[in-house]
């Protein structure tokens, strides 16, 4: 044994290095056992993204809100305190809509949905691999994250956890290509996939039929099928149809509400008891 | 074997460090191809300056520490680094006494190897590849060479790395 004392030639250690790597990426590939080693470099990683996040993000926006003046700050203060009534005002109308709607589903003996369980997570970063799109938060399984959760801002469905490790979990967005979303349109219930587009930063939808009525504006939600996402967040409005001569598919091109480039506060959704448990991501 | 002393060991950990935090670095789209592979660099200045202490195991770790950072496959540029640091090895003698300009021509090709590795793998995976930063990103690497080779001699003397 003696591989890691210095007699031994670099090239027989360059050549177990290539096996362990070779093998650690397929295991990688089909989210095998080099999960463990994900989730045991991250807490390597951690301080590393740490130090980016307070360093280049954090420390700027401290110092420009230092410069900022006070009459800003006023305006600042004054914009959001009309915000504040106007949400309020919403929120009133909600509640008693919500009240409408609990009744009407006990008439239809449905069961009435719970208002769903989230945590509060910061972004630490994003991945910086150009061909991956995904976020990386400051919560981990410590927090009860699990792989498979799905990941909201306040404007509507962002992603879903693709790895939590102890201390930080990485979110794979729904735009990436790999990812695919069960939606509904919210005007006439059509079901349908929303299909990451990539770098785009938009997503299509898969296999509507050519006929189908879908314009250009309509609002998605998450349909809940699948039981990885919870159903009835708004995820993205329709702003392209185009319908390719001899195909039978239309092509649906849509935008996603939540700001997937901007967040830096999002909400990890807890499954209410029965929906997405265990299995991995993907 | 005598032990190596703590403090030349901490002082290549943290230069990693630096180079970690500065991969994470955020850059807007348009530049992103253009940013130097940092890690690589400094593991190329030590396997350089000290080649008996860092080595193709240094790279390897670093290269799994990177793609946990970067968000690749766990494996990725752990491969790429290791053979980068094998490269380096067998070339060390020959580019040290080069002068820094030339010195950046090699940098330029280990750098592509790296670069090549990692897509080669991307690509396998059915992933889009960027084209551009096949070059780009050794170009960068050859021109932050310099200030890398420099400011890192500096730190080594100041603290007698040997």
């Amino acid at each position: 044994m003696n591989f890691f004392t210095r007699s031994s030639s670099p090239t027989l250690r360059l050549g177990i290095c290539a096996v362990l790597s070779l093998a650690l990426m397929v295991s990688d590939h089909h989210r095998q056992h080099a999960v463990w080693v994900r989730s045991a470099l991250s807490v390597v990683v951690y301080p590393v993204r740490l130090a980016v996040s307070t360093l280049f993000v954090e420390l700027p926006g401290d110092v420009v809100a230092w410069l900022s003046t006070r009459d800003a700050l006023i305006q600042e203060s004054e914009s959001l305190r009309h915000q504040l009534l106007v949400l309020g005002s919403r929120i009133e109308r909600l509640q008693e809509l919500e009240g409408e709607n609990r009744r009407l589903r006990e008439l239809l003996e449905s069961s009435a949905r719970i208002e769903d369980r989230v945590l509060v997570a910061s972004v630490l970063g994003v991945d910086i691999d150009p061909t991956s799109s995904g976020l990386v938060l400051d919560k981990g399984t410590q927090h009860g994250i699990r792989s498979g959760q799905s990941v909201i801002d306040a404007n509507g469905v962002l992603g879903q956890v693709q790895h939590a490790g102890p201390i930080s979990s990485t979110v794979v967005l729904i735009t990436d290509t790999s990812h695919a979303l069960p939606v509904v349109l919210s005007r006439n219930g059509l079901r349908s996939v929303a299909v990451g587009g990539g770098p785009t930063g938009d997503l299509d939808l898969a296999y509507v039929p050519k006929d189908a009525d879908i314009e250009v504006g309509d609002l998605l939600v998450s349909s809940g099928l699948g039981g990885r996402f919870p159903a009835g967040y708004p995820a993205a409005t329709v702003i392209k149809v185009e319908t390719a001569r001899g195909g039978s598919y239309a092509e649906v091109r849509l935008r996603p509400l939540a700001d997937l480039k901007r967040a830096r506060e999002v909400l990890v959704v807890f499954p209410s008891d029965g929906a997405a448990e265990g299995t991995d991501a993907g | 074997m005598d032990r190596p002393p703590v403090v030349p060991v901490g002082i290549i950990v943290a230069s990693f460090a630096a180079a970690f935090v500065l991969t994470g670095l955020p850059m807007a789209g348009w530049a992103a191809p253009w940013r130097p592979p940092w890690v690589a660099l400094v593991l190329l200045y030590w396997c350089f300056a000290v080649p008996e202490r860092v080595g193709v195991l240094t790279g390897w770790g670093c290269g799994l520490i990177l793609d946990v950072l970067v968000g690749t496959l766990v494996g990725q540029h752990a491969l790429a680094l290791g053979v980068v640091a094998w490269i380096a090895r067998r070339i060390y003698r020959r580019v040290r006494l080069l002068p820094l300009w030339q010195q950046g021509v090699s940098v330029f090709g280990v750098m592509m190897v790296d670069q090549l590795i990692v897509s080669w793998v991307t690509g396998m995976r059915g992933l889009p590849v960027d084209a551009l930063a096949h070059l780009s990103v050794p170009l960068a690497g050859a021109v932050v060479w310099p200030w890398i080779f420099l400011i890192l001699r500096r730190v080594r003397r100041r603290y007698q790395i040997e």
